[in-house]
């Protein structure tokens, strides 16, 4: 146990700032995100992601948004296990046709409002996969989108600019 | 390089029950040995193998038109019209054998080396609904990677299927894929997925279970199936480059250097010296990367959500130190045909050093704490145990093969460069539990630490890149990588103009994914998510 202590303490806290939005696009995203959820949800966010196809980088980064650097539970987003407790789905990769009836089955789970966001270029596009034989492309192709945060992956930057934009909304009416 | 020691007494075994290999070379899939075998011969030429200890590295087909020139450089057995060509990878020592044979697609049938090889079942399935090839004798007749986008006599790696599939309407779930059951009183079905609580890819589970107890796991995967063989038909080296990067977002390095690793054998350029060495320092950091983040996940699952935070802090640091030095988080697109994209700087060479040497020091407490921690020891110890027999039977490589018992790793057993030049160590466990798996990441986690800064030391001036001179129609490569995860092969063909006739990724999860069916047995339901993250098999690696 002082071991753990000992490396706890060491450790410190290594959380960041709230980063800002320092490009237009960005800001674009930022109050578009904002005006949507805005109009939407308060409080809080309760996201249940869904792999539909992802090669799992997007994955990757999405995880690293629980990491002690970002540490978004501060902010209200929780990730949630399931689409019946969720007001938004975080949907990556491009849509595999073997994916499709289950992300329109997790869609038609979740209670409206519900908002929906292509994270990644795969979902946003299709990407490097497209559409083929076995892939529907676009997130965008099976269920309404909301918003589309790019990138291949995208960072944990990029989401959480995308994701704060939401909360700030909330900050706004208080 | 080769020793090859056993080759002769295959052939002899082969001669013994009349089987007839032919056009034994050397040269079109180096190092690889190459062997044409009848297709009458397959069943019984891998029935051989397995009974000498053999490694079966696995199987694909690889559907011809009726153009000669795509057979390719052997002279083939004599089929009219279009053909299949289906090869098959066995190993021993670090020496790679592979067989192939021709079907006609009219009448696609071998026998299969399922029986002999529990782990390449579902490479055949694979191949089979993929291609139409017909494995005789094989134990299971299920489908695999097909579900409902395509029927069951539509067979999408053929020359003649559009790679936009004859799209209508919306694709059914697959809801009457026959699972096996166990019947009995108090035995009662789970099943989980493919959309799963966590975040985390799509796949099927299902348990049958009596109390807490699993009696049987039965995995349905195929879920991310995105049809990145066919995507690669008919591209250029640097877009394949683009696509193998994209076969599973974790091993992005890995799976690219394994096919620019196929690609340049089958071009015959040879990566200058400074470009192996920052592969392998970027393959090294990968490896790094995903051990870190498995660790920690793994003691989350047993709720030490310390030592889960604090990997996560270092991955997080890790990553950052990769985008800033190689412009990417997780280092895509870092790998071009023939060398890299890009070169290191002289204060990014000392950016490195500093960071090697700031991970060894927070590894070291850490570590520590994982490896002797009593609560810690209380749920990983003796839980989720893969038996040596079973590891070697399915065709383990990588931190799972190595926990119970099975040291291979192609750095070692068959370098390529720069892995020639150092020292590589194959940690060794044998309990096979998850315990085992955790103290083996930790292993490689520190080999590779100490690696990176051999390979900083010794890194030779000059080019980074050679030039990539087209191949010729025909042309083929192999290439052999060891993937964070273990063993990655890569087969590459060439159509005419450089363009990809057939690009075949086998990463090691094919054989991690049977083995976590029979690591489970035994164990409680509630122990499955940490018996899952210690193997982490790649969804999007074997759904393709
Ligand atoms: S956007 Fe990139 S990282 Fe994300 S799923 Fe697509 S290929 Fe993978």
């Amino acid at each position: 146990m002082f071991r753990i202590l000992k490396q706890s303490f060491r450790t410190g806290v290594v959380t960041e700032a709230v980063p800002v939005h320092d490009d237009a696009e960005l800001e674009r995203l930022g109050i578009e995100v904002r005006r949507q959820i805005d109009a939407r949800f308060g409080g809080s966010l309760a996201i249940r992601q869904v792999d539909a196809g992802s090669c799992n980088g997007c994955e990757l980064e999405i995880h690293a948004l629980n990491n002690p650097f970002y540490d978004v539970e501060r902010f209200g987003i929780h990730f949630v296990a399931s689409p019946r407790h969720a007001d938004a789905l975080l949907v990556t990769g491009p849509v595999s046709r073997h994916m499709e009836t289950a992300l329109r089955r997790t869609w038609r789970a979740t209670p409206s409002p519900k908002f929906v966001i292509a994270a990644g270029i795969c979902a946003c596009d299709g990407g490097e996969i497209g559409v083929s034989y076995a892939s529907c492309g676009a997130v965008e192709n099976v269920i309404p989108v909301d918003i589309k945060i790019p990138g291949c992956p995208l960072t944990p930057l990029d989401l959480l600019t995308g994701l704060l934009g939401a909360l700030a909304s909330d900050d706004d009416k208080r | 390089m080769s020793r090859f020691d056993w080759l002769s007494e295959y052939l002899a075994r082969l001669d013994d029950d009349h089987l007839i290999a032919r056009h034994g070379d050397t040269r079109v899939l180096a190092p690889a040995h190459r062997l044409e075998l009848d297709a009458e011969d397959w069943g019984p030429a891998g029935r051989i193998a397995a009974a000498m200890g053999l490694r079966h590295a696995g199987v694909w087909a690889d559907p011809l038109g009726p153009d000669p020139m795509q057979r390719g450089a052997e002279n083939g057995t004599e089929i009219e019209g279009p053909a299949i060509r289906v090869q098959a990878c066995l190993e021993q020592g670090g020496d790679y054998l592979i067989l192939h044979t021709l079907v006609p697609q009219t009448r696609p049938v071998l026998g299969s080396h399922t029986p002999a090889y529990p782990g390449v079942d579902r490479l055949e399935r694979h191949a089979q609904d993929l291609t139409g090839v017909r494995f005789l004798r094989h134990p299971d007749e299920r489908r695999w990677t097909r579900h409902q986008a395509w029927s069951a006599d539509e067979h999408p790696l053929r020359q003649d299927f559009p790679i936009d599939g004859r799209r209508e309407g919306r694709t059914p779930a697959d809801v009457d894929y026959p699972f096996t059951r166990i019947q009995g009183s108090g035995v009662y079905e789970i099943p989980v997925g493919p959309v799963h609580a966590g975040i985390i890819e799509p796949g099927h589970f299902r348990f049958q279970a009596a109390g807490e107890d699993v009696l049987r796991l039965e995995e349905r995967l195929g879920y991310v199936h995105r049809g990145i063989e066919k995507l690669a038909v008919g591209r250029d080296p640097q877009s394949l480059m683009r696509l193998a990067g994209r076969v599973s977002g974790d091993s992005t390095v890995a799976h690219a250097w394994a096919a620019a690793q196929a690609m340049e054998r089958a071009a015959g350029c040879e990566p200058p010296p400074r470009a192996t060495s920052l592969r392998a320092i970027l393959a090294e950091r990968e490896r790094i990367a995903n051990h870190l983040g498995d660790i920690g996940a793994i003691c989350n699952d047993v709720g030490f959500a310390f030592a889960h935070v604090q990997c996560a802090r270092l991955r997080e640091q890790w990553q950052r130190r990769s985008a800033a030095l190689f412009g990417h988080r997780l280092m895509m697109n870092t790998l071009v045909p023939g060398g890299v994209a890009q070169d290191l700087s002289e204060t990014a060479f000392r950016e490195l050093r500093l960071d090697h040497a700031a991970l060894h020091k927070a590894i070291e407490p850490l570590f520590d704490i994982v490896d002797d921690h009593p609560s810690l020891d209380d749920r990983l110890i003796g839980t989720g145990i893969l038996a040596h027999a079973d590891a070697r039977a399915l065709g383990c490589t990588g931190y799972v093969g190595k926990a119970s018992g099975l040291t291979f790793d192609v750095r070692r057993d068959s370098p390529y460069a720069p892995y020639d030049q150092v020292t590589v160590d194959s940690p060794e466990e044998t309990a096979g539990d998850v315990a085992a798996r955790v103290r083996v990441r930790m292993k490689e986690v520190r080999a590779s630490l100490w690696m990176l800064d051999r390979l900083l030391d010794a890194l030779p001036e000059g080019e980074i890149a050679a030039p990539f001179a087209l191949p010729e129609e025909g042309a083929m490569g192999l290439g052999l990588i060891e993937g964070w995860r273990g063993e990655i092969l890569c087969f590459v063909r060439f159509a005419s103009e450089g363009r990809i006739a057939r690009y075949f990724p086998r990463d090691p999860s094919w054989f991690t994914w049977p083995a976590l069916e029979r690591l489970i047995h035994g164990n409680i339901v509630p122990d499955f998510p940490v018996c899952n993250k210690s193997v982490n098999g790649s969804y999007a690696g074997v759904d393709l």
